[in-house]
């Protein structure tokens, strides 16, 4: 197990480079001089030296090359240009508010769309079924924007139920009072495609020769469902929610916006209008850290939820 | 029906295509998705030769002109609001009509009473003026502000009163063009790296499955804005770019686990034992053989381009300013909705859902049609 997981580790190395390369090669020669951005308009020919002397951009790409490398290994990607403020204590303060409102999402959506899944899978072809069915194809169509813009003014605008934009200090005022709209809105977008997707994956299991083995024997229905199908569905569930982890960062994106939640999807947001070159370069090599270690969590999940699964 | 006449002797037997399509057709879900979005392209084509929508950026209507079928009750709104609440909604009104409507009160009347009260004597006095008045006059006085805006219009008018069916008409042009360019950029770099990786294998294989893994660790949309903060200028060309180099992952995914499993088939094989060349097996051979495959990818992206389009355009890293999509309209429907103009939200809204929805199930209608081994 742990020779598989240093292995593994091992094998992010080139991937790692890779990423750190499309990156420089972004900022770095495609993006041009940043003097000229950071300088802006009132730039003199002397203040954009300094400013490539104080960048390192004056120096040849490989030495450009080197600096960024060991920014990544010392964690240390300077200041940001427009706030001036550390990039690293960037990252940490808007950490806290992007979970706040992710963790709950994720976690509640899985729960719902598997329990939903369960349920229109064992009645499939009835009624039931096909209406949440087509209620999750229509649902799934209207833009995620929509949602967020009509939930925005109907519950909070309108109804008042919730507060518009904004975000405490303390966690749990956080958590129920600024992040419960974020998050439900985040949930009625999530729930139908998964809905649907964890409904196939149910699906095959169910006319396995196993369930049917089970039936036989006697177990109960509850035991046969919760234990025996849903078991062996869990695998591809678990992909699928590996998977959608960058993805939840999207939605996260849109709804920090909307909601004014400091969290890192807004700070994205931000630097991209800003040209805000440090923050988008850290965010990018921390996010793709986290989707490789990512990754071999779920693998290493497989083992844990399938016995059968070998770990090579 | 028409077959059973022919004498099953002389028909060669239908190929893939011919039976995907028989069986197409038998699919009503799927033949309905195909019009509506056959519909949309048509649409997206006439608004691009310039038959349809063609000025759509004209001021038709009175600011946010509500539509037809609420006309007389949203004409009764705009008295009642004000009232209700107080000056608020009236002082919002105003300050949004504000670069037109507040410059076009004071000019009018100025000139009138110039030209009425003293003529040319006094009129050479504020000289400068009256000459931009009397243009103004001459122009838009007659075009513009004479022209009477209508005060509904079918799907309503936006800010600036022009009409929202027009303006979700261009801006279905641009978000399906850039859907359909987008999504025709992947696929080709998807398949030719996966007809590369999985045919020759080895280390191309490797380098290929690099480059996969480089560019899944880094999250999609994370990916776009990272190239858009660095590419700077704004246009439709950046946009499928930037979608279209960022969007092959999956496709390349599939179509080398394809060509892993067609290359030692025994066609290939014998295409082989003839002499046929690699680039000639991988893209005469197998190709259309995979292309089902392909096809239906293809249609995938369109929509997952479609929604990438339009929440770029939102935040404003996509289209241009001057442009109208989707997303640009939502942008601005978002203030609106504020102030109680609902319709353009609607209808974006509206016309973007039927699109998506029409697009995935001919998605999988295709996907049934094409392989109807998977049910």
């Amino acid at each position: 197990m742990s020779a598989y997981i240093i292995r593994r580790v091992w094998q992010m190395v080139p991937t790692l480079l890779g990423v750190v390369l499309l990156i420089f090669f972004l900022f770095n020669w495609i993006g041009g001089d940043p003097a000229y951005v950071l300088a802006g308009k009132i730039s003199n020919p002397e203040q954009i030296e300094n400013i490539r002397r104080q960048l390192g951009v004056d120096q040849p790409y490989w030495k450009q090359l080197l600096i960024f490398l060991q920014q990544i290994l010392t964690g240390d990607f300077g200041a940001s240009w427009s706030t001036n403020e550390k990039v690293s204590q960037i990252f940490l303060t808007r950490l806290g508010p992007s979970l706040t409102v992710l963790v709950p999402i994720l976690v509640l959506e899985t729960l719902i769309a598997i329990v939903i899944a369960l349920g229109v899978a064992y009645v499939r072809g009835s009624l039931t079924d096909r209406l949440v069915m087509v209620a999750c194809t229509v649902g799934m169509s209207i833009s995620l924007l929509v949602y967020i813009i009509v939930g925005q003014y109907v519950f909070a605008y309108k109804l008042g139920w919730f507060p518009v934009q904004g975000w405490g200090e303390s966690v749990s005022e956080n958590l129920f009072v600024y992040a419960a709209l974020p998050v439900l809105l985040g949930l009625l977008v999530g729930i139908a495609p998964n809905t649907r997707l964890y409904r196939t994956f149910i699906l095959d299991e169910i006319n396995q020769d196993y369930v049917r083995t089970a039936r036989a024997k006697g177990v109960s229905e509850n035991r046969t469902m919760l234990v025996h199908v849903l078991r062996n569905a869990l695998i591809p569930i678990i992909t699928n929610v590996m998977a959608y982890l960058p993805g939840l960062l999207v939605g996260a994106f849109l709804l920090e916006r909307f909601f004014s939640i400091p969290g890192i999807g807004r700070e994205v947001i931000l630097a991209v209008e800003r040209s805000d070159f440090p923050v988008i370069k850290a965010v990018t090599i921390y996010v793709a850290m986290a989707t490789m270690v990512i990754n071999l969590l779920a693998d290493l999940m497989y083992k844990a939820v399938d016995p059968r699964v070998v770990l090579k | 029906m028409t077959t059973m006449t022919a004498s099953p002797h002389f028909v060669a037997s239908p190929g893939l295509w011919t039976l995907a399509w028989r069986r197409m057709r038998r699919d009503h879900v799927g033949m309905v998705s195909l019009l509506i979005v056959a519909a949309f392209i048509l649409m997206m084509i006439a608004s691009g030769s310039g038959f349809l929508a063609r000025d759509w950026s004209k001021e038709v209507g009175a600011n946010y002109a509500p539509p037809t079928f609420v006309g007389a009750d949203a004409s009764g709104q705009s008295v009642i609001i004000p009232a209700t609440e107080a000056g608020e909604g009236d002082v919002v009104e105003s300050n949004v009509s504000d670069p037109i409507a507040s410059e076009l009160a004071e000019l009018r009347p100025k000139p009138k009473g110039a030209v009425a009260g003293a003529g040319p004597s006094e009129g050479a006095v504020v000289d400068p003026l009256a000459d931009i008045m009397a243009e103004i006059k001459g122009k838009g006085g007659t075009e513009a502000v004479k022209e009477q805006r209508a005060a509904t219009l079918p799907f309503g008018a936006d800010k600036w009163g022009r009409d929202v069916l027009q303006k979700v008409i261009k801006g279905s042009e641009t978000s399906i063009f850039v859907g359909l360019a987008a999504a025709l950029v992947a696929t080709l770099l998807g398949t030719v790296f996966g007809a590369f990786s999985g045919y020759y294998g080895k280390w191309v294989d490797d380098f290929f499955n690099w480059f996969y893994s480089v560019f899944t660790s880094i999250p999609y949309l994370l990916l776009i804005l990272a190239i858009a903060a660095v590419l700077q200028q704004k246009g439709l060309t950046t946009i499928i770019l930037i979608l279209g180099l960022t969007g092959w992952t999956g496709i390349y995914r599939l179509i080398r686990a394809e060509y892993l499993k067609h290359k030692s088939r025994e066609y290939v094989q014998a295409a082989d034992a003839i002499g046929a060349s690699g680039n000639r097996r991988m893209f005469v051979h197998i190709l259309p053989n995979v292309s089902h495959v392909i096809l239906v990818q293809m249609s995938l992206h369109v929509v997952q381009f479609i929604k990438a389009e339009v929440i770029l355009s939102f935040l404003g890293f996509g289209v241009p300013v001057d442009v109208v999509s989707w997303g640009s309209m939502l942008n601005e429907a978002q203030n609106e909705l504020i102030l109680g103009k609902w319709w353009q939200l609607v209808v974006a809204g509206t016309a973007m859902a039927v699109l998506v929805t029409a697009f995935s199930m001919l998605t999988d209608s295709l996907r049934d049609a094409l392989d109807p081994k998977l049910k």
